[in-house]
């Protein structure tokens, strides 16, 4: 049965489910115990599960990160909770230099189960040090694997495929989807894998994820009003990135827009669209565009900090270039 | 370096416009191979290679119109590479009008700054559909041409073109050969009993679909006749007759959206029946589709024409320069017949014979068509490899 709960919730469901169908599994991070996480995602299961398996950490992401891949390496199946992406910054060196590379160093005999979930992303005026998306700096490393769950269903149900995977995955939640409400059915399963289409269309293709899907889909409503089709995709999965589904969508549509809340250099958007020029240079019928944020530090007034981001308005603006048509 | 020209492929052919690589630079080309697909006045060709070599260069695009000996691609001989490939400069012999639009990578510095802004997507549709991209306005920003551009230009061309393409290029060749070839014509009744009854015999045991038509016979007896009598069998260039030494009977296919086209079937004097009723078949089912190959239009030794199937009894026609002969056939008619003393009912058909004066004289031409008569009443000789001939 259909029933209409939050990003939160659904998050917090997903953690439920995994606590209990596997004693392996724990949380850890700062407050995610008798605080209830800073997002409230773990409100409740400190209660449930006890404190062996959801672990207040001290205040030191190099600490803990390194803890959890230590308890992964030791045979647990560990959930950790990174307040929010620019902390992971602190853990930078576990992540990167340990986590992803264990594998490798260690001529395969081990890997590393690791989930690392953290908040990203801007929108919320709480200033340039929280607004980060680096979810795209992390795109760039080989060895793990990059979430981003821009759907309530995806925040329920990629947990379970994140967990099963033996190679660390790192889940980017967008902070301003957490409130978001949506109709979820009882069993909807999902891969971390492939992008899915969110809307079809036959004029421009819309790429994104994350907390930019909303914009775009919003984008696209509009655009249908003036007559213009445009398919949005939903990238879901950041690294492996799903060049096949990318590509189909630009040889159906031949002009694409990407929306990503990164900075454009060196963006995520700048490596979809190498990746269309690659592999469907003859299938354009304009050059890729993009939709980033200003290459400035995220402002705190509301005003200043809407016009950095990525908006609606500019993703038509943008779609309307590609088209030759104005307003 | 080996200059790959755009070939003419008949006395009507004085430019065709590029629809696609089939190759590309690195390629190590073997003769016979397929190098491109060219759209003729008549059909989208495919043109075949008479070199051997590595494929260098491409230096005309998609979509451009070129003169007949056009400079297509660069070959490298043995021992040249690349490098010696990007300092060649091949015989000016572009268009003067290859623009900067359809001209392509191959131009250099400033004119590219000219280049026109088609996109990728429309410029790969434009080449497959040989639209020449210099006649579609852009309506993308800044007046760039998109895919909805060529498909709107393509719906609008399509329909015409080539018809009217392919009437100016027959009205070419047959004013040439009315002008130049002093045609002689002869007629021969050919009884057709034996030919008919054994036909019939030998359909009876084959399926249907393998079943022989007497265009057959008829093309098999040409072919054998003219082994015979080699004066009607090659082309007249620059003065002289040139005996060719293969027997590639052209075969006029008409078109459904009018015009025609006169393929070769190769080597029909050492073809066994079936196989040249396969031939036939294929190129007749190829000639419709638009899809024919370069030698196929440019080897062609002679022409047969039949237009039995119209109703006419006989048929005169005009010579394919600068092949010297056409042999026509009419309708098989019942006919009276005097044999031994009486008159009796016969199946009968008129071959024809339009000869160049120039190459042969009546008196031969009258001889072949004889020698085509009586081949035709040894149907099953016919279907026999000739003897004492290497394959």
């Amino acid at each position: 049965m259909s029933r209409r709960i939050s990003y939160r919730e659904a998050l917090r469901e997903g953690l439920r489910e995994a606590l209990l169908n596997d004693p392996r599994v724990l949380l850890m991070g700062e407050d995610v115990g008798r605080y209830g996480g800073t997002y409230a995602v773990s409100k409740g299961l400190l209660d449930e599960f006890g404190p062996d398996r959801i672990r207040d950490t001290p205040l030191s992401e190099l600490a803990f990160v390194g803890a959890g891949i230590g308890a992964a390496l030791g045979g647990l199946r560990p959930v950790v909770e990174v307040m929010t992406v620019n902390f992971s910054l602190l853990a930078l060196d576990p992540i990167v230099n340990t986590a992803a590379l264990y594998h490798h160093m260690s001529g395969g005999q081990f890997s590393v189960p690791l989930v690392i979930r953290m908040a990203t992303g801007a929108g919320r005026q709480v200033a340039a040090q929280h607004s980060h998306s680096f979810e795209g700096w992390y795109a760039h490393i080989p060895g793990i694997t990059i979430l981003a769950p821009a759907t309530v269903r995806d925040a329920r149900y990629m947990l379970a495929p994140a967990l099963s995977d033996p190679d660390p995955v790192l889940i980017f939640e967008h902070a301003a989807l957490y409130n978001m409400e949506a109709e979820l059915g009882d069993e909807e399963p999902v891969d971390i894998r492939s992008a899915r289409l969110m809307r079809d269309g036959s004029d421009v293709a819309l790429i994104t994820y994350g907390g930019s899907l909303y914009k775009t889909l919003a984008a696209a409503e509009q655009l249908a009003m003036r007559g213009i089709s445009a398919a949005v995709l939903d990238l879901r999965v950041l690294r492996p990135l799903d060049t096949g589904a990318i590509v189909a969508l630009t040889r159906q549509c031949r002009r694409v827009v990407v929306v990503d809340e990164g900075w454009r250099s060196g963006s995520l958007a700048a490596e979809v669209m190498a990746r269309i020029v690659e592999h469907a240079f003859y299938e354009l019928d304009a050059p890729p565009a993009r939709v980033c944020s200003e290459e400035v530090p995220v402002p705190y007034a509301r005003h200043l900090e809407e016009a950095v981001l990525p908006q609606p308005e500019k993703i038509i603006a943008a779609v309307e270039a590609l088209l030759g048509v104005s307003s | 370096m080996i200059e790959f020209r755009l070939p003419s492929l008949g006395a009507d052919m004085d430019e065709g416009t590029l629809l696609e690589w089939k190759v590309q630079p690195g390629d190590i080309l073997s003769k016979g191979q397929i190098v491109a697909i060219v759209d003729t006045s008549k059909a989208a060709v495919d043109i075949e290679s008479w070199h051997e070599g590595e494929v260098a260069r491409l230096l005309v695009q998609p979509g451009q119109l070129m003169p007949v000996g056009t400079v297509m691609a660069l070959l490298l001989e043995p021992g040249e590479t690349a490098a010696d490939a990007e300092r060649y400069q091949p015989d000016a012999r572009l268009p003067a009008s290859a623009d900067a639009a359809s001209a392509g990578p191959m131009q250099s510095g400033p004119v590219m700054a000219e280049r026109r802004a088609v996109s990728p997507v429309a410029r790969r549709r434009a080449g497959e559909l040989g639209i020449d991209l210099q006649g579609v306005s852009g309506s993308g920003p800044n007046g760039v041409v998109t895919l909805q551009d060529v498909e709107r230009a393509a719906g609008a061309a399509a329909p015409k073109d080539r018809p009217d393409g392919m009437r100016h290029a027959i009205a070419a060749a047959m004013s040439r050969s009315k002008r130049e070839i002093p045609h002689y014509y002869l007629a021969e009744p050919i009884p057709m009993a034996r030919a008919l009854d054994w036909l019939a015999q030998e359909n009876a045991a084959r399926p249907v679909t393998e079943r022989l038509l007497p265009a057959v016979l008829l093309l098999k007896a040409v072919a054998l006749a003219l082994r015979r009598y080699p004066e009607f069998n090659g082309t007249f260039i620059d003065g002289s007759f040139h005996p060719a030494s293969r027997v590639n009977p052209g075969v006029a296919i008409s078109l459904r959206q009018g015009g025609l086209i006169a393929p070769a079937l190769f080597d029909a004097d050492r073809r066994h029946l079936p196989e040249l009723m396969r031939d036939l078949s294929d190129l007749v089912k190829r000639v419709r589709a638009g899809s024919l190959r370069s030698s196929e239009l440019s080897e062609s030794t002679i022409t047969v024409t039949q237009l039995g199937d119209q109703g006419v009894e006989s048929v005169f026609g005009v010579i394919y320069p600068p092949q010297v002969a056409l042999v026509g056939f009419g309708r098989v008619t019942e006919r009276p017949w005097v044999e031994g003393g009486k008159i009796v009912v016969r199946s009968v058909l008129t071959a024809s014979l339009a000869a160049d004066h120039r190459v042969s004289d009546g008196h031969r031409g009258g001889l072949f068509l004889a020698a085509l008569r009586d081949l035709m009443q040894q149907p099953e000789a016919l279907d026999a490899a000739p003897s004492g001939e290497t394959k």
